[in-house]
């Protein structure tokens, strides 16, 4: 059994190098133990006998290799998730968001979208998102899709209102979007604010100059050698006291660019990029 | 490892306080719940329990002695250098944290050292986790369904593997204590 899991990892790694052979994409720098259990699920799925089997399948089909990747991308998301950051956001970063005559803001694996949409509502009610231009990126075209439209199922407005009044929403969610046969529509005014892109952390550089970035569960995948070169990407890109907001159980402890960053609020995770050395 | 679900806290009341201070293994703890930034679980059991409790976290190492808890609204996993990795992927037999996730990313990790327990519950999380560590050896518990607050979760670990031992609530303490002290 031990040498079946000895196996088991070297099959893997050489999956993980034709893939980056293969197409570019460098997953060997992902955190292992999700990454293998999704691994071993498609090849369930798929019917297949093993990981080198899937290798084969990859490095010769590469709409295999697409539904690989759908596999790969974290498509969970809701909208004001956590709310009390969006909140705290407004009360401090916004303050400073305001002394600027154009924003940039970047939202980091955006997914389908509903963290943006989010974002311009709340900057919208703070007189900020006509001067603004949000940034939407993810390497999966699919959610962008999606993203794009800005077309959601009605099950979870409830939840979505709810968050939006906890993050201190001054009117109602209702307010910016149309509802037609389950499905709810938010409207072409915020959309306008919003460039969704396909950008991918593994290998693209920056592409603007940022205000505020937010990335929020995503380096989670990544273990230290990536997490180190995204966080290099982002001070790249922030402006002299820009901002960036991790996930609720993400932080810099233990990555090389903590002391490029001061940690202004602890729980919301929001750290602000201090003054060039 | 232990998965657990509904009619958990009783169940961890009874059994972690009762856990000596020097117990030289980490404890690693599912238990299925709504996801709240502010965790009244790990403040609740520490004040109760000799061992330390706290929360699982990215990138630290399990340390004998220590009990964790997987933060709600987040699958835990343990990483092949043996630390702690979360992801926020769909949820597992409806639930996040999914305590066979944990499982199985624990028995690959620790194989034969590992013991797997399942207590209370209303689903049937965790059975395929078990079922995998007794696939690399480790020792499989399942708390007894009839002194079991949800019988559900245990009857389905049992019905889906071989399980080591059935042990009622009150007795599991004693029981993991005799056997990993002696040692």
């Amino acid at each position: 059994m031990i040498k079946q899991l000895d196996l088991q990892h070297f099959e893997i790694n050489q999956l993980l190098d034709a893939i980056y052979f293969r197409y570019g994409y460098d997953f060997r720098d992902y955190a292992r133990a999700s990454l293998e259990r999704k691994i071993l699920h498609r090849v369930n799925l798929s019917k297949l006998q093993n990981i080198s089997e899937m290798s084969q399948k990859i490095l010769h089909d590469p709409s295999f290799f697409n539904l690989f990747l759908k596999d790969m991308s974290v498509t969970v998301t809701e909208m004001f998730r956590d709310p009390y950051v969006f909140k705290k956001l407004e009360k401090t970063v916004f303050l400073q968001l305001k002394t600027y005559s154009r924003v940039n803001i970047w939202h980091v694996g955006c997914a389908t979208g509903e963290e943006a949409y989010s974002m311009a509502i709340l900057l919208h009610e703070n007189d900020l998102l006509k001067h603004t231009r949000i940034y939407a990126t993810d390497y999966n075209n699919h959610s962008l899709d999606i993203a794009k439209k800005g077309i959601y199922h009605q099950d979870k407005i409830a939840e979505y209102s709810q968050n939006y009044i906890h993050a201190g929403g001054k009117s109602k969610l209702s307010d910016y979007y149309t509802v037609q046969d389950q499905f709810v529509t938010f409207n072409p005014s915020l959309k306008e604010h919003i460039t969704f892109a396909n950008h991918n952390l593994m290998k693209d550089q920056v592409f603007a100059q940022m205000h505020l970035i937010l990335c929020r569960n995503v380096l989670i995948y990544f273990n230290a050698t990536l997490q180190n070169r995204v966080l290099k990407l982002f001070t790249e890109s922030l402006v002299h006291r820009g901002f960036l907001v991790l996930g609720d159980k993400e932080s810099l402890e233990f990555n090389n660019e903590k002391e490029s960053f001061e940690n202004i609020a602890k729980k919301e995770r929001i750290y602000q990029h201090k003054a060039n050395l | 490892m232990i998965g657990v679900s509904a009619g958990g806290l009783k169940a961890l009341t009874a059994l972690i306080p009762a856990l000596p201070k020097d117990f030289p293994l980490a404890i690693i703890i599912v238990q299925h719940r709504k996801h709240e930034t502010d965790d009244y679980l790990v403040p609740y059991l520490n004040d109760l329990s000799e061992m330390s409790v706290t929360a699982a976290t990215i990138g630290a190492p399990l340390v004998a002695g220590f009990v964790y808890i997987a933060p709600s609204g987040y699958h835990l996993l343990v990483e092949r250098d043996c630390t702690f990795s979360l992801s926020i992927d769909t949820r597992v037999n409806y639930s996040i944290p999914s305590i066979d996730v944990l499982f199985d990313s624990a028995a690959i990790c620790y194989q034969e050292q590992l013991i797997g327990l399942i207590l209370t519950g209303a689903n049937h999380d965790g059975s395929l986790g078990l079922k995998n560590i007794n696939l690399y050896r480790g020792l499989s518990l399942v708390q007894q369904p009839a002194t079991a607050e949800y019988a559900a979760m245990p009857l389905a670990a049992i019905e889906a593997s071989q399980i080591d031992h059935i042990i009622p609530l009150n007795d599991i303490a004693n029981f993991l204590t005799t056997l990993v002290m002696s040692r």
